[in-house]
């Protein structure tokens, strides 16, 4: 926020990119030096791959919702495909490839399958606006954890076995084996999580948003927020540009699902992992670290995982705290009366240059949010 | 004989939904929001019935004139708090976020209050299983109650949106809100009466709903209340009739749907309408269709 350095003149976005990348590396190595001095509890332990994973969320939903300016409450159900491609592509080929390979395998497989299914689903429904998008998306979020909870995938030496009914009308062989098995998910799903492969990709997941960001496309894409109408007549490809933003947020989500399932022995699609409160949950982190503000994000998922953790006796009052800060959030950041009253707050206990200095780094950041 | 049996409960879950749909549509109508909260009115609405009704044993009329008088405040409440600081705001999802943020607090609530576990709801309709075709046909009175209920609450709400000067106004509202204003209605009275009705017609859908499907949990209005929406996006939005008719047609759609196809697959079927419904004919059955002007 202060003046650029003179000796290396980096741009503004460019300095700010990189405070972000070492936040998240300089979290990295704190949190590697207290596993390594044994201060960190193994309750917080095993926090820390799922902080991962909600970090990425964070990140790519926002990209959805800060920068496109769509509201989607179905990115539950984008994690939910990458976690069950990459779980069934590993349970697949499980001990016929190093674990590092088929992990990497895995991911890229959960991210393209998600992508593909964002650019699937983005087709028809980015033709939508406003309530109407957010609403279908909720919809395609529930469809998917109804279709994978009838899925039923088994093996046998005559190859795959598909059916929607139950693991008996597979008919599957003698030596045939249940892959995935209908509500109760897939087992067995090898355990290659960890947090450093988590905060690498976090590390991934940054670098692409924030260099599509500044790049011509993500200026497109904010174009198209800000005003949709203007940016058409500028010749600007609407559905292109959304279907982009749209199925990279959708793609970075599957790794996040990928990150999930390798993280757990059973994966299954429940409402509570992969069902309409998950995508709220993301949906909060996005509005609490600032719509549109990548490196908010990441802090309010951080906050917002360890703080009930940190403060056990408030773990049932955790939702509803939730609830309570989204409103209050909302209410402050958006109301016109609240934020005339900030503003004349400012003005009668800050003097004018500060104000005019924060202000303008911060709309650098932040853009203008949801149009 | 099960076909019909199944139309005839297919016909009583859509007049709730077409009930719940008639609170989303008149609200969206008016305010031009989606009420992510509406379903949540529903859950309380049950909750007040069965503290009423199985926790202090009182009469059945009781809870019902406490759950609407209940649900026709928080409905109002909701409204003056949540949603009007932010009715001019810079952008239409900020108040969207604020009702997500609403209706998590209301389940939230419910659940300190009530905790988790699965309530049995007592049903309130007290008139006995009608038994049609020397008894190969039942049935039950919820069912016949729903139905009348529904066919009431639609033929009053369309003679006082048409026959009552408060009803012109909210129709002068969801037409145009400052040349309404210009015309001397109280703009904001309206929304707020809106509110209250809607959620009056909650609370009477979430004590119907809870008589047939006797579980009551803090996310029972969730899944419901999402359906109507659905309901109210089918019969085309802001349109009343159009809420009846989605309404009753998803009804029917879902049960059969369950009856036929799969019973788990149920909710996919009736988002896979909405889906298809907003792809074919945005507008919805008995919507109309807007252009945008530059």
């Amino acid at each position: 926020m202060d003046k650029t350095n003179s000796k290396f003149k980096l741009s503004k976005t460019t300095k700010s990119n990189l405070i972000t990348y070492l936040i998240v590396i300089i979290a990295y190595l704190t949190v590697q030096l207290l596993l390594a001095g044994g201060h960190m509890s193994s309750l917080m332990e095993g926090l820390l791959v799922p902080l991962c994973i909600y970090v990425i969320l964070a990140v790519s939903l926002n990209l959805t919702v800060g920068i496109l300016g769509e509201l989607s409450l179905g990115h539950a159900g984008f994690m939910c495909v990458g976690a069950f491609s990459g779980a069934f592509f590993s349970k697949c080929t499980q001990g016929s490839m190093p674990d590092m390979l088929r992990f990497l395998l895995a991911l890229i497989i959960g991210a393209v399958v998600a992508g593909v299914f964002g650019i699937l689903i983005g087709i028809p429904v980015l033709r939508l606006k406003g309530d109407y998008l957010a609403i279908v998306t909720l919809a395609f979020g529930e469809i998917i954890k109804n279709l994978v909870n009838v899925l039923y995938i088994g093996r046998d030496s005559d190859g795959f076995h598909f059916s929607m009914k139950d693991s008996i009308s597979l008919h599957l062989k003698e030596d045939g084996e249940v892959l995935v098995n209908g509500a109760q998910g897939i087992t067995g799903t090898p355990h290659d999580s960890s947090f450093t492969i988590g905060v690498l990709l976090i590390l991934l997941a940054l670098f692409i948003i924030l260099n599509l960001i500044h790049s011509r496309d993500g200026r497109a894409i904010m174009a198209i927020r800000d005003n949709r109408i203007a940016a058409e007549s500028v010749g600007i490809n609407i559905t292109k540009y959304k279907l982009m933003a749209f199925s990279i947020s959708a793609a970075i989500a599957g790794v996040g699902g990928v990150l999930y399932a390798h993280n757990l022995s059973t994966l299954t699609a429940q409402p509570k992992n992969f069902g309409y409160n998950m995508s709220i949950m993301i949906l909060v982190y996005v509005v609490l670290g600032g719509i549109g503000n990548i490196r908010g994000s990441i802090i309010a998922a951080v906050l917002l995982t360890l703080l009930p953790e940190l403060l056990r006796g408030l773990s049932d009052y955790r939702m509803l705290i939730y609830a309570v800060v989204l409103i209050a959030m909302m209410l402050l950041n958006w109301s016109p009366k609240a934020i005339e009253w900030k503003e004349r707050f400012r003005e009668t206990y800050f003097s004018g240059r500060k104000t005019g200095k924060s202000e303008t780094a911060q709309v650098s950041q932040t853009g203008k949010g949801v149009k | 004989m099960s076909f019909i049996s199944y139309l005839i409960n297919g016909v009583s879950l859509g007049s709730v939904y077409a009930i719940i749909a008639l609170g989303y549509t008149m609200v969206y109508g008016i305010a031009k929001m989606l009420n992510f909260a509406h379903g949540d009115v529903i859950m309380v609405g049950g909750f007040v019935v069965f503290t009423i009704v199985s926790s202090l044993g009182l009469p059945p009329v009781l809870g019902i004139v406490a759950a609407v008088a209940i649900c026709t405040v928080l409905g109002m409440i909701i409204e003056r708090v949540a949603y009007k600081p932010l009715r001019n705001a810079a952008s239409p999802l900020a108040v969207l976020i604020t009702a997500i943020g609403v209706s998590y607090l209301l389940q939230n609530i419910a659940l300190l209050l009530f905790g988790a576990n699965t309530k049995s709801f007592t049903s309130i309709v007290s008139i006995p299983p009608l038994k049609l075709a020397e008894g190969k046909l039942m049935i039950s009175g919820e069912t016949i109650v729903t139905i009348i209920s529904g066919i009431i609450i639609m033929v009053c709400l369309t003679l006082f949106v048409n026959r009552t000067k408060a009803g012109q106004a909210m129709l002068a509202v969801s037409e145009d809100k400052g040349a309404a204003q210009l015309m001397g209605i109280n703009v904001n009275g309206t929304i707020a009466l809106t509110f209250a009705i809607g959620s009056a017609l909650a609370a009477v859908a979430g004590m119907l709903l809870c008589s047939s499907y006797p579980s009551l949990t803090p996310y029972t209005g969730a899944m419901p209340g999402i359906k109507a929406f659905v309901a109210a996006v089918f019969g085309g939005i802001g349109s009343i009739p159009g809420a009846m008719i989605g309404g009753i047609l998803l009804g029917i759609i879902e049960i059969l749907g369950k009856a036929y196809i799969s019973s788990q697959m149920a909710d996919a079927i009736v988002f896979a309408v909405l889906i298809i419904v907003l792809l074919v004919k945005p507008a919805g059955i008995l919507g109309k269709n807007i252009q945008e002007k530059v």
